[in-house]
């Protein structure tokens, strides 16, 4: 999914201190998982904004709401009827949420509420990990199943380089080396040997280098 | 290996470029190289000053390209400023700050002044220096830089496809770290590095020569060492402080704690000298080893040193060609 964390709250007074009228739009999906921009974050950043304002002795109208999902027409219909009562969205969602939300209410001022961050899993309660940059071509196949292009720090395609060290990283002693669990897990699955195929070198024109992509697929389009 | 001479290399087609150092690593001579890492300025003298300290005593000088991410003046143009010296610069490239549109420009760039000597490297990450804030490209790997240069001066292929005028006549090597983990690897990372293409390798700085010497039997016991040439890398140390912060900060690097301690174990005032005396008895020690092909002698901000750890190991004077 996709992993967000929340902007300072200082950020966010920022943003949204010259708005009478403020929507702060939550996301039932990604954002929600990884509890930065969901139900429950909404419910807290609202509480938190109009404490601040109420503090500092300025009229604001804040509300709430929270959508299933802010990257499908459909859901962002819902606030269609409502969106001119307010002088901005505050939206909690990803960055696909927020632009996607921009482009439906062209004439309202969107903010994001949280920072984008990356493709990830949830390791443990209260961490996410990166997994995934969306290269557009997946290696897995190649590499035991663990990216050496999101998990090494120099996207190297034929590692480890000569940084890694008790199987971390040399930018971060924390960091696992993406090519020790590589290695690992080829051992593992008894094809250590394909550690020798050299990984040819990359077409990259289907990650971001190439512009920005579409997926288009006829036989599901209407 | 019974040495041939430069007669007899040519005739046999054996050379590929006309790379020093590749001529006196086929001749069967065991090669010096050292280092130069270029200024954090413009001024030239800070380059040539280093190579005319060691000029004499080196058969090739690797000119650094950016080392620990730190910016400095640009490998290529020391490499120009140590080749109008008249000295075989060798060029080391990383992939960390350039495209493949861009290294492969760099690599026609220093052929055309007749650089013919490479070194393919993946370089620090940009954590370590002054641009933390950098992106770092890693378009390429430092084993597909190697199969780049390779293309470019066998097939005369530029990565597109497209044909070379002049392809870069380029002798290629690559780094070895024998101690980076897993072990396991170490040895199948340069059999991959040599599928790729390198002809000579440097190794990372040695002090754990028992563990150099057991890659070295791996290396071996693969026939590896007869498809590359392989120049252990040493550096001496300073003091018993250098030693520390090697062993504890520099990634990559195995410095076993005797060292640190037969080096805290003299006057700091005699600790210097005691660090160019484990440098010689290394080297000594390593000349036996079946497969080294020669010596990387990295003194860091201590080019002075160069001439008296070449002379006292027997490597001086340099074979003339």
């Amino acid at each position: 999914m996709i992993i967000a964390s929340k902007k300072p709250i200082e950020e966010i007074i920022q943003e949204v201190k010259d708005y009478k009228r403020l929507l702060i739009l939550g996301c039932n999906e990604c954002v929600t998982v990884c509890e930065a921009g969901g139900k429950k974050e909404v419910e807290v950043l609202a509480s938190a904004l109009r404490m601040h304002f109420i503090k500092e002795g300025e009229e604001k109208k804040i509300d709430e709401r929270t959508l299933e999902r802010q990257c499908d027409h459909e859901y962002l219909e819902e606030i269609r009827d409502v969106v001119d009562q307010y002088d901005a969205i505050l939206s909690l969602a990803c960055g696909v949420g927020v632009q996607f939300t921009a482009e439906k209410y062209h004439s309202t001022p969107l903010l994001p509420g949280v920072n984008t961050c990356f493709l990830g899993a949830n390791e443990q309660r209260g961490m996410w990990t990166e997994r995934c940059q969306a290269c557009g071509s997946c290696v897995l196949a190649r590499t035991g199943g663990i990216c050496p292009i999101s998990r090494c720090a120099k996207r190297v395609m034929n590692g480890p380089c000569g940084g890694s060290g008790r199987g971390k990283c040399e930018i971060n002693k924390e960091l696992d080396c993406a090519w020790q669990l590589i290695i690992d897990r080829l051992r593992d699955l008894g094809r250590l040997d394909d550690y020798e195929i050299v990984a040819p070198i990359k077409d990259w024109s289907t990650e971001r280098s190439g512009g920005p992509r579409k997926v288009v697929r006829e036989d599901v389009q209407v | 290996m019974s040495l041939r001479t430069l007669e007899e290399l040519k005739a046999s087609g054996e050379l590929k470029t006309s790379s020093r150092l590749e001529a006196i690593l086929k001749m069967g001579h065991l090669a010096v190289t050292s280092e130069c890492g270029p200024p954090r300025g413009s001024d030239p003298k800070a380059v040539t000053e280093k190579a005319a300290l060691i000029k004499n005593h080196v058969d090739a000088i690797n000119t650094t390209d950016n080392q620990t991410a730190v910016t400095r003046m640009c490998s290529l143009a020391a490499c120009i400023h140590v080749k109008q010296m008249g000295l075989e610069p060798v060029l080391q490239m990383v992939t960390r700050d350039r495209n493949r549109i861009a290294l492969q420009s760099d690599l026609l760039g220093a052929a055309s002044f007749d650089i013919n000597t490479m070194l393919c490297l993946s370089g620090d990450h940009q954590s370590f220096g002054d641009c933390k804030q950098g992106q770092n490209v890693h378009d390429i790997d430092s084993m597909q830089l190697i199969q780049t240069v390779r293309r470019m001066r066998d097939d005369g292929k530029f990565l597109g496809g497209d044909d070379i005028k002049r392809p870069p006549k380029i002798f290629v090597g690559a780094a070895a770290n024998p101690f980076a983990d897993p072990f396991e690897i170490r040895v199948p990372r340069l059999a991959k590095k040599i599928a790729c293409g390198a002809e000579f390798i440097q190794t990372q700085c040695i002090y754990n020569l028992d563990k150099f010497e057991e890659w070295m039997r791996r290396v071996r016991e693969r026939g590896l060492h007869e498809k590359v040439f392989i120049m252990a890398g040493m550096t001496p140390m300073k003091s018993a402080g250098m030693a520390k912060y090697m062993k504890n900060r520099v990634p990559g690097m195995d410095v076993p704690d005797e060292v640190i301690a037969r080096l805290s174990g003299v006057p700091k005032e005699k600790q210097a000298q005691e660090g160019i005396d484990m440098c010689v008895e290394a080297i000594q020690r390593l000349k036996e080893v079946e497969g080294v092909a020669g010596f990387h002698i990295m003194a860091i901000e201590w080019e002075e040193k160069v001439p008296e750890i070449v002379e006292r190991t027997g490597l001086y004077p340099r074979p003339q060609i």
